[in-house]
């Protein structure tokens, strides 16, 4: 590239990271994959990783689901706690020791796996070639589904208009804003709608929105303005942290309009259903 | 509406240590942050349509990113080099450490030409120095020429972006202003606006006894001084004036000329959208015997102020890659809503936020370094590719470093140090690195959902965060029994 305009130099250390790059996807269906559920599903949206589980298997896969994960580290390495992150990401890459794709249902923590755990153990050889490895079976569901899985959805669902809200981390580290898309768009009912300032934040940005609470209010208040202003049925977003703090400002306005994660919304979608 | 009713920041003495009632404010201010989103909206837009090829951006910023950071890794051998070529042409360059050193050297040279007004161009540098608030107490004035920072001058602000410093105002309040201090008749209209300003300065070029100016780029090759503006003042305070002082930081060096080319494209594509500027100025020292204009004497300061600091840790230095083209504020949701000055720095924005903790130290800035999503809107765009997020997680790291961790490279680190904050993080850690006391916490967490602690910060935006009444380890358990 650069020939066309100049002859860089050859030994310029060059340290910015690289733009995120379309990925090579395996040709064959894997069998088995393992889900990283993530501590915000975990703990406040289940069902939304319980309905990827049910996607995945409908898709002939086997789900496995290490009965030893937790929180994969991020919220420690946004903070500035980086040996705290260490450890705790350390806990999750030993889970995963067959060589199965990990799908994760959320943008952000699946970015803090494939793209962070390598700048967190940049300085610690051993665990950087695991983590080198790793990263390469890292997924965001949305991105497995369609590509890894060559899903095809059957809408049964009445007709509906929707808005999808991408993460930051999915449209800027995980590249896979897009992904989410193409598979809202092969259901036949569901009409998408665009919002204003659709790239920018919601605001959340962990505990940025505690923190910072004044300016976060001012950002998911705009959020929720253009999504309001659309005039959908429902949201819906590939990321719990935006999910909850979208969901929550709805709520706080006594707005009727909610979000729904994407996993949830496509299983019930296709066919599926929720009883507890 | 009477100016009076939106709440002002107090901006002449504002530091940073009040960022969050400066941000409190501010949002408060819906006629800024009215002005803001169309003003970012707009430039956002420019800068796309000046680049629509995304992967000719890509390779442009790959290639600014390159010339940026070889010229780093040779600074001090460039900076000598520069400083050799300068002096061969005529220059007389000073080294400053300080901004006080720097004022002093500044006020040396006025003092020997008995100098009472400079007339200044656009320089980000000088605002580093407080230079007119100092040159005032010694009885001189400075006189901005560059209308947006005319305008703030005019009243008593500091600039809100380093490209457009009245990006805050509008027309309207800019008449009001106008009326106000230069008893003309109100108009909002944008074009009489700039020729009453102009009127003003126009005669001021030929009174000043010193102009000053910043640099674009310093060029160690050929000993030049480059230097990009619209509106012609640049041109007229370094030419007109008898004496020329250009103020720079250290590390605006590049290499040699062939260098300006990718950067100058991306610097005015970032900031403006333009291809170009209206005036592109090589300065290349004071007039010689036969020639009919130029100034009698050049100068250039050379200022630290902290950047040494930046440039002695490898992942930092790419802080000084910035060729302050703005186009990092312009993308950022929070200085969309708060605008430049509730900084309290004199850059704003995630450049200020990367940079100012290296000239004021941590302990002055220790907010600004958190004030920020990561939601990465301004690495997408930087034209030399600094990894702000990256750079703002390091800080973060630095900020709450404990006191008995041996010092690294940012002065007034540990300035968010907080031993709470640090034991609980520690019990997350223990947590999420023990399974079965995870799972304990997060079945009680959900089976106690109605006792979840209302966080105060929270609830004041959104309903109280539930738990869900099972957990996903629980659902997963049952469905998929305990196979590994
Ligand atoms: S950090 Fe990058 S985007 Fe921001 S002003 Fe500097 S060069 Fe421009």
């Amino acid at each position: 590239m650069s020939d066309l305009f100049y002859d860089a130099a050859p030994n310029a250390t060059r340290i910015a990271p690289p733009r995120p790059q379309p990925r090579k996807y395996p040709d064959k269906k894997p069998t088995h994959v393992y889900l990283f559920g993530t501590c915000v599903i975990d703990i406040m949206f289940p069902d939304a990783g319980f309905d990827a589980i049910r996607l995945l298997e409908r898709e002939g896969i086997t789900v496995h689901y290490p009965q030893e994960q937790g929180c994969c580290g991020q919220p420690a390495y946004s903070s500035g706690y980086i040996e705290q992150a260490k450890e705790v990401a350390k806990a999750q890459i030993a889970l995963f020791e067959n060589d199965w794709p990990v799908v994760i249902p959320s943008g952000s923590c699946a970015g803090m796996m494939r793209l962070h755990y390598k700048e967190l153990f940049h300085d610690e050889p051993e665990v950087l070639a695991k983590v080198n490895a790793l990263s390469e079976r890292i997924y965001e569901l949305g991105e497995f589904l369609l590509y890894v899985s060559k899903i095809q959805l059957k809408d049964q669902g009445q007709k509906t208009k929707i808005a999808l809200h991408t993460s930051c981390a999915a449209r800027r580290e995980m590249n896979t804003h897009l992904h989410v898309r193409q598979l809202l768009d092969q259901l036949e009912n569901v009409e998408r709608i665009d919002h204003d300032h659709e790239s920018e934040c919601c605001g959340f940005g962990g505990t940025f929105s505690v923190k910072m609470a004044d300016i976060s209010g001012a950002m998911v208040l705009d959020k929720t303005k253009a999504l309001k202003d659309t005039g959908v049925d429902q949201v819906v977003s590939a990321d719990c942290g935006c999910l909850m703090n979208i969901n929550g400002s709805l709520e706080k306005q006594n707005e009727s309009l909610r979000g729904q994660h994407l996993a949830t919304f496509l299983w019930l979608r296709t066919g599926g259903t929720h009883h507890e | 509406m009477s100016k009076t009713e939106q709440p002002r920041i107090p901006v002449l003495d504002a530091l940073s240590q009040h960022f969050k009632e400066n941000a409190h404010m501010a949002l408060r201010n819906k006629q800024l942050r009215h002005n803001m989103r169309t003003a970012m909206d707009s430039l956002i837009t420019k800068r796309l349509v000046s680049m629509p090829d995304e992967n000719e951006r890509e390779s442009l910023r790959e290639l600014g990113n390159h010339v940026r950071a070889r010229a780093l890794s040779k600074l001090p051998e460039l900076l000598e080099k520069l400083e050799a070529n300068l002096t061969k042409r005529g220059v007389q360059v000073h080294w400053a450490e300080t901004t006080e050193e720097a004022n002093q050297i500044i006020f040396d040279i006025a003092k020997r030409r008995q100098a009472k007004l400079f007339i200044k161009g656009k320089s980000m540098v000088s605002e580093e120095l407080n230079m007119n608030h100092f040159l005032k107490k010694q009885g001189i004035e400075a006189l901005e020429s560059d209308m947006g920072e005319y305008i703030i001058q005019l009243d008593y602000e500091r600039p809100s972006h380093i490209i457009m410093p009245a990006i805050h105002k509008n027309a309207k309040q800019v008449g009001h202003l106008f009326e106000n201090k230069l008893q003309t008749p109100y108009t909002d209209d944008v074009d009489t606006l700039i020729q009453t300003g102009r009127k003003v300065l126009r005669n001021k070029f030929f009174e000043a006894d010193i102009g000053i100016s910043g640099v674009n780029f310093a060029v160690a090759e050929t000993g030049s001084l480059f230097l990009v503006e619209n509106e012609g003042n640049g041109r007229m305070s370094t030419t007109v004036p008898p004496v020329h002082i250009a103020i720079t930081g250290i590390e605006k060096v590049v290499e040699n000329l062939r260098d300006t080319v990718p950067l100058v494209s991306l610097l005015t594509r970032s900031a403006l959208g333009q291809a170009i500027t209206t005036y592109v100025n090589l300065i290349s020292g004071p007039r010689k015997a036969n020639e009919l204009d130029g100034p009698e004497e050049v100068h250039l300061v050379l200022l630290d102020n902290g950047r040494t600091q930046a440039f002695a840790d490898a992942q930092l230095r790419q802080t000084l890659n910035c060729i302050r083209c703005g186009a990092c504020m312009n993308h950022c949701p929070v200085y969309t809503r708060i605008g430049g000055q509730a900084y309290g720095t004199v850059y704003p924005g995630p450049i200020g936020k990367i940079i100012s903790p290296h000239l004021m130290g941590l302990d002055k800035t220790e907010d600004l370094p958190i004030a920020s999503t990561l939601c990465g809107a301004c690495g997408e765009v930087c034209p030399v590719k600094i990894p702000i997020p990256e750079l703002l997680r390091r800080l973060r790291k630095e900020d709450v470093r404990p006191p008995e961790e041996p010092l690294h490279y940012v002065k007034g680190q540990g300035a968010r140090f907080s031993r709470k904050e640090r034991t609980m993080w520690n019990i997350w850690k223990s947590m999420n690195t023990k399974p079965n006391l995870y799972r304990k916490f997060s079945y009680l967490a959900t089976r106690l959902r109605f006792m979840t602690p209302n966080i105060l910060a929270w609830s004041q935006n959104h309903s109280k965060a539930k738990p869900a009444s099972y957990t996903l380890h629980e659902l997963a358990k049952k469905h998929l029994g305990d196979k590994k």
